[in-house]
């Protein structure tokens, strides 16, 4: 499903933050990456977001690269992805439903469906008696909930999740561990990004570990091993 | 589609303008001080022209006629005056109404009126008030008037004195003094719309620096340019019609001030503020109200094209 082939990222002042990193990942599978800061797990995700475009090597989703798609394609591509990250990122003038909403209507979504969608994803993130909250009102694990639903709501194919837990309490942690467990038997594939050993151990899934911007383990039942 | 996108860019421009309250209500007084630049501008452009348009009016060039001439003669060289392009009116005076004149202003010289008594015919001629359209035209006037052409049926000059050489010095002054105003006006006009322009323009750019990340969110989550930048047009939209709003209340009181404090007749430029407010009130309100939504909205998807490069 996503093809990562020999993919190199050189910034301009010679940082190397990826180096020649190739793997793939199949449909429905969890996946962790891990590794410590700066080890370039935020900068595979950004090549994967078509955030950022490698310097060398090639992104495929399916069979497209991803990198040379127009600024058009590249919106519709994003749509089939959701996107969790440490800090939330959710729009502070907007409520909950709002946040949640407008992931849909950016999808072309109509109002009907928006109405009937929002309450589930909430539902299932366990939200719903906060859906007219702003996030300033919100607890940092609620927050991430949020998040979350914001990202499942429009049904991606991928769900990628960087550092989710990274802001958060222990109990938080378990919770949104949970709530990604239960999106990827729902038939989601997860890319998790994480340097939470507890995280990892619980999971028993496989484990992508990086250093230096290079892949040093990948084991398919893995454990956090640095 | 189009339809639901565009009711839910306007909703969405809504709420943020009205949920960020206190960084709306600073960027609509920002725009007020730019729209009263504009405004004061109509403004003083207006009184200036009124002035000048007065002072242009107190200048003209008197031709006097012998006592001899015919007035057919005067009405024919009349006519031919009136058709030089540079001529705006020409007034004619006759001899009579000339002495009537005379006496009004001498009514308090009681020698004046009585030696003007003593005589039995009328000594003073008929003229031509003769008012050009622009003051440098006076020249080719009396260049005109000094020729040959205006000469009696007899061939015997009608003419006894034109005013001009007299009048050469501040007319020529006034010519320039009324072109210096002009360009400075201009100059002075343009300056302060720029710099109320750039102003506004960094108030909004700031504004949307605010919701930067909010952007790129947006952006990750798959929105276009346009649904991310529509919201902003919209508040950018508000923020113009709500200073516009404010800043044709803030001049009405102002011209009712000026309107009664220093009213038209006092300062003989023939212009009354508040009159002037209410006439034109429709001008003045379509260029405040349409400047103020042109530099909210122009400004607000100038200020977030930076932070769509995601």
């Amino acid at each position: 499903m996503i093809y990562f082939d020999k993919v190199s990222k050189i910034y301009a002042d010679n940082y190397v933050a990826l180096e020649n990193v190739t793997f793939s990942i199949e449909k429905n599978e969890f996946v962790s990456i891990v590794g410590q800061s700066g080890a370039g797990k935020t900068t595979l995700i950004k090549m994967l977001l078509a955030e950022d475009k490698p310097t060398l090597g090639k992104v495929f989703m399916e069979s497209i690269d991803i990198h040379s798609l127009r600024a058009k394609a590249i919106n519709n591509f994003r749509r089939k992805i959701g996107v969790v990250f440490q800090d939330f990122r959710l729009l502070p003038d907007k409520t909950v439903f709002e946040n949640i909403a407008f992931a849909m209507e950016v999808a072309g979504r109509s109002d009907e469906e928006i109405q009937a969608d929002v309450p589930h994803a909430l539902a299932l993130v366990d939200l719903g008696n906060k859906m007219w909250n702003f996030p300033r009102e919100l607890s940092g694990g609620e927050k991430q909930r949020v998040a979350i639903a914001r990202a499942i709501v429009n049904q991606p194919e991928i769900l990628i999740a960087d550092e989710p837990t990274g802001n958060l309490d222990p109990i938080n942690t378990q919770e949104i561990v949970k709530v990604l467990k239960k999106i990827n038997d729902l038939g989601t594939t997860v890319i998790l990004t994480t340097h939470n050993k507890g995280v990892i151990d619980s999971l028993g899934k496989r484990v992508i570990t990086m250093e230096n911007g290079r892949i040093i383990r990948d084991d398919k039942e893995g454990k956090y091993v640095i | 589609m189009f339809k639901t996108n565009v009711k839910r860019i306007i909703k969405s421009g809504f709420f943020g303008f009205f949920r960020n309250g206190f960084v709306s209500l600073s960027s609509v007084l920002v725009m007020v001080i730019t729209l009263s630049v504009i405004a004061s501008v109509i403004f003083m452009s207006a009184i200036l022209n009124s002035s000048l348009e007065e002072i242009r009016n107190k200048v003209d060039v008197n031709v006097y006629f012998f006592t001899t001439a015919q007035e057919s003669d005067i009405l024919a060289l009349k006519k031919s005056i009136e058709k030089l392009p540079e001529v705006k009116q020409v007034e004619y005076v006759s001899a009579k109404e000339e002495l009537e004149n005379f006496k009004t202003r001498h009514e308090n010289d009681q020698f004046t009126l009585q030696a003007l008594d003593e005589l039995s015919e009328n000594p003073l001629g008929a003229k031509l008030n003769i008012k050009a359209k622009e003051p440098h035209q006076y020249e080719g006037i009396a260049a005109f008037l000094t020729g040959e052409n205006i000469i009696s049926r007899n061939g015997q000059s009608i003419v006894d004195n034109v005013n001009f050489p007299r009048n050469k010095t501040a007319i020529d002054k006034l010519s320039k003094i009324i072109s210096s105003a002009q360009k400075l006006g201009f100059f002075f006009t343009l300056l302060l719309i720029i710099v109320s322009i750039l102003i506004t323009f960094n108030t909004i750019r700031l504004v949307i620096f605010i919701s930067r990340d909010e952007i790129s969110v947006m952006r990750l989550v798959g929105a276009s340019a346009l649904y991310i930048r529509g919201p902003f047009v919209v508040s950018g939209v508000l923020y113009g019609v709500l200073s516009g709003i404010f800043t044709l209340i803030i001049f009405y009181p102002l011209a009712i001030f000026f309107g009664s404090n220093f009213p038209s007749s006092d300062f003989d430029i023939g212009f009354n503020v508040l009159d002037y407010y209410i006439s034109n009130f429709a001008q003045t309100f379509l260029i405040v109200m349409g400047s103020g939504i042109f530099i909210g909205a122009v400004s607000s998807y100038l200020a977030v094209k930076r932070y769509l490069k995601i």
